[in-house]
């Protein structure tokens, strides 16, 4: 039999040398007695310690998370727990993916052991409430906290960080720590009376907690599974619990069998709202018509109505499908993606899109939510035509001479009725009303191709068909 | 007034707000020896609970309850006869650092009811946060209530102070607004939703790159919503339709919801019955399933349907779908075991690691955390096979129903 006795209930390092020398010497689980200097004392008879052998001779590996979670475990109050690590060190050493084994006992038992750690410790953050002694620039922090667990050391740093600009001690039965503002210390544990009673903001705290909670919806069990009684005895706040609940049924009673009075009329009336700003012209009416569209259920999931922007004369005008995420999301056309292709298009065929009416067929992003992302959907025809108002009366207000499709479904609305791409892109077409229209690829088809070959072919087809109305903008520029 | 007696009335003031967490910010502390305040990575921590079994994390206040809107399910709307107050900036500063001091909080909550204009309120708000920070280096957790329509300047603030941002969207469906809340505009608040995700992917996309020697830093905890639930007659369906919406459009990290509940002095226009706070409970156990176990709303409720409220909604898509099971635990894939009723995510983790050494067994079950009485019927284990006839019998179901007298609720 090998008795190892550790310097501290918290010895890890102790335990780890000791560990490792056994195994090396094969040491058998059931031949280790583990102990702790001063436990046990009267219990046991003393018993010469084992010559812990330097060991030099050979070093073996075990897996990061069982140092992790026996770093945790050892903390543990149960005396068994140097054994229990020791044991399944033993087993991993010849079995390295024993840990990953949730099923097998030791595992099962150590994963437990070091959760009951990390609550203990959790709950220790949450749970200390200090208490003031002295004021101002004199003011000392102390706190009286009952771990369940030896986790005071592991516990401090915590404290140090978030209240570095103050000193504080934290008092326990086991083990004290002291911060001065610099530095952690570590004190003998020292009984509750050594800590101070009260605190002059506690009466403020416990009205606070009076006031958040709400007696309509009492739920005491889940208050205790997250805050257990054993920790009331430390908290200024639990004083006031039974009361609370005690009075809950009958406060919620008089909220729901008061009938309310009779509404209050405030003293101060709001300000009345802006007075909205009168159209400067038909297109900013029209704007603000649309923004309240709810001519199919598009407007429904969607943020906002995206409306066409540019200049109200301009001569050119550029309809593209529908808005897409970012577009719904900042409320303007031609943001995203999309748009920084289409940019890069109009500069390179010479189209100065300052002077370029911008707008989509259909104004509202249709799509479908998978997750965190929004899947772009294609608008059916009624939407299609449910939309097209707004595009005519763009197309009034502005009055351009050559019209830009890109895509099916501006094409669908600009010649209203289903257009292909591919029949009638590229050169100018007439149109009823005496306009020209021009088609060409929507740029976020150009986007999705995944041959970069391809993309860039269509890339330069698009920028060709862009051209002609390069031309015609550089034409009406001359005849002005 | 005392400071004791505002922070009673615009503590009560701001209870109806579910939202306590002070989770998923950056990593932050004041070991630097400026200031006060660290950040707990992770989840966050509750520093105290209240007998309504909620967290409570951060001093959650108004800064006044005074109010333009009269939306007729809050207890500070204009008509009411609540007792009104509001603290200066400098008191809920005081009360904060005070507070944080003594380990009572994380940080701070701020919300406020909206006076003059909703720019000057916004700016109440920012100035609480903006003393905090740049005054006394607080770095404690703070969560800003945005006021839509608000400048953008103003947000752009708020965010470089916040942890977080929400906007409540209140109500279900627009119609709910309309009747309940008529000075809220949907469309602007889904607006201001909008221009947060806009400031939220701009600044990560800036954190991932490091193009910038110090990217302008807005709101790493993300924002957050709050439907309230049973003021209206929406129904579950269109909660969680909405809920999906939200996600996907403004990737919120939270949608709260909140069990409508008597105020004082309420109106009349609404139910005054005790909260549906098992309703409530449902909606968050499907609201998980669609964020963490691939559920998409058509799957976990019919259109216009409710959710049942006598077995939890995962099980009872299981019993809609028996004939995907019984599944092998040994052989299946993650997403199909993240569909067996009883099987959390850390479970079925749990269980691939395990599976690569050894077969599971049924007595397995309890060390892998699983609730053998829940998920018995559905799966196959090394030493387990249930009857074909128990999956197919129609009394699957009483299996699983909470015995008669305890509906109720045992709360």
């Amino acid at each position: 039999m090998q008795y190892i006795t550790l310097d501290t209930e918290t010895d890890f390092d102790g335990w780890r040398k000791a560990a490792r020398s056994l195994v090396l010497h094969h040491v058998q689980p059931a031949d280790v007695t583990w102990t702790v200097q001063g436990r046990d004392a009267e219990l046991f008879a003393p018993q010469p310690p084992s010559p812990i052998l330097e060991v030099n001779e050979g070093t073996f590996n075990v897996s990061g998370k069982f140092v992790e979670l026996a770093q945790a475990a050892i903390l543990h109050r149960d005396s068994e727990r140097f054994a229990i690590l020791y044991r399944l060190l033993f087993r991993l050493k010849d079995n390295h993916d024993l840990i990953e084994v949730a099923t097998d006992a030791d595992v099962a038992q150590v994963t437990a052991m070091a959760r009951a750690v990390h609550r203990d410790e959790h709950k220790m953050h949450a749970f200390v409430r200090f208490r003031e002694i002295g004021r101002e620039r004199a003011a000392h922090y102390v706190a009286w906290f009952e771990p369940e667990h030896h986790i005071v050391e592991l516990a401090a740093p915590f404290f140090a960080k978030r209240f570095a600009d103050m000193p504080w001690s934290i008092l326990t039965p086991d083990l004290c720590a002291h911060w001065d503002g610099h530095e952690l210390s570590f004190t003998p544990g020292v009984g509750k009376s050594e800590a101070p009673g009260e605190d002059r903001l506690e009466e403020t705290w416990r009205r606070y907690y009076a006031s958040i909670f709400n007696p309509a919806r009492l739920k005491v069990k889940a208050m205790q599974a997250e805050m257990p009684k054993k920790y009331w005895r430390n908290l200024p706040e639990a004083s006031i619990i039974k009361p609370l609940i005690e009075d809950a049924e009958r406060m919620t009673g008089a909220m729901i069998a008061n009938a309310a009075t009779d509404p209050h009329k405030p003293q101060k009336r709001p300000e009345a709202p802006m007075p909205r700003k009168t159209a400067a012209n038909d297109l900013e009416a029209l704007r603000e018509e649309a923004a309240h569209c709810r001519a199919c259920p598009l407007y429904k999931d969607a943020t906002q109505t995206v409306f066409g922007e540019g200049p109200g004369n301009a001569n050119i005008m550029l309809v593209g499908e529908q808005p897409g995420d970012k577009e719904d999301l900042a409320g303007h056309p031609f943001v995203g993606p999309a748009g920084q292709m289409l940019d890069r298009a109009l500069e390179e065929a010479g189209v100065d899109r300052k002077k370029v009416y911008v707008t989509n067929a259909v104004k509202h992003f249709k799509f479908v939510p998978r997750g965190k992302i929004r899947l772009h959907q294609k608008p059916n025809t009624p939407e299609i035509r449910a939309c097209r108002q707004w595009y005519e009366r763009e197309v009034a207000a502005i009055r351009p001479d050559l019209i830009v499709a890109m895509g099916a479904t501006a094409a669908q609305s600009v010649f209203g009725k289903i257009t292909p791409v591919g029949k009638t892109r590229g050169r100018l077409i007439d149109l009823p009303d005496g306009r020209k229209a021009l088609v060409t690829v929507h740029p976020s088809y150009l986007l999705r191709l995944p041959d970069p070959e391809a993309k860039a072919l269509e890339y330069r087809r698009f920028v060709e068909d862009l051209k002609i109305a390069a031309g015609l903008q550089k034409k009406t520029a001359r005849a002005a | 007034m005392d400071v004791q007696r505002k922070l009673a009335i615009l503590a009560d003031a701001a209870k109806y707000d579910a939202s306590c967490a002070s989770s998923g910010t950056e990593k932050r502390d004041s070991s630097d020896g400026k200031g006060m305040g660290s950040t707990a990575p992770g989840m966050g921590i509750c520093h105290s609970y209240a007998p309504d079994g909620r967290c409570i994390s951060l001093l959650k206040v108004l800064l006044t309850n005074a109010c333009n809107y009269d939306c007729l399910y809050c207890v500070n709307r204009a008509s009411s006869n609540v007792p009104r107050a509001r603290f200066t900036i400098d008191e809920v500063v005081k009360l904060t650092l005070d507070f944080y001091r003594r380990n009572y909080i994380e940080g701070l909550f701020l919300s406020s009811g909206i006076i003059r204009s909703p720019d000057y309120t916004m700016e109440q708000v920012v100035s609480v946060a903006r003393t905090l920070r740049e005054a006394y280096h607080f770095r404690g957790y703070i969560h800003l209530k945005t006021i839509p329509e608000a400048d953008d300047a103003l947000i752009a603030e708020a965010g470089k102070y916040a942890d977080r941002l929400s906007i409540n969207i209140e109500m279900p469906q627009e119609t709910s607004l309309q009747q309940f809340a008529p000075d809220k505009d949907v469309r602007a608040i889904r607006r201001t939703m909008g221009r947060l995700r806009l400031k939220l992917d701009e600044a990560e996309e800036n954190r991932a790159t490091k193009t910038k020697a110090k990217p302008q830093r807005f709101a790493p905890a993300g924002q957050s919503t709050q439907m309230i639930v049973g003021a209206d007659a929406a129904s579950d369906h269109t909660i969680l339709h909405t809920s999906s919406n939200l996600y996907g459009s403004y990737k919120l990290r939270r949608v709260y919801y909140s069990a409508f509940s008597p105020i004082p002095d309420a109106s009349r226009a609404l139910p005054l019955v005790q909260p549906p706070l098992l309703r409530e409970h449902r909606l968050y156990q499907a609201d998980w399933l669609m964020r963490f176990y691939g559920f998409d709303v058509g799957e976990i409720v019919d259109d216009s349907a409710m959710l049942p409220l006598d077995i939890d909604p995962k099980l009872a898509w299981a019993l809609r779908h028996r004939d995907r099971f019984p599944l092998d635990v040994n052989r299946a894939s993650r997403e199909e075991l993240l569909r067996v009723p009883g099987f959390g995510t850390k479970a079925v983790e749990r269980i691939i690691a395990t599976r690569r050494t050894t077969t599971i067994r049924l007595s397995d079950l309890a060390r892998l955390h699983v609730p053998k009485h829940k998920a018995l019927p559905f799966i196959v284990l090394s030493d387990h096979r249930p009857s074909p006839h128990r999956l197919d019998a129609a009394g699957l179901i009483e299996r699983f129903k909470p015995k008669a007298t305890q509906l109720g609720f045992g709360f």
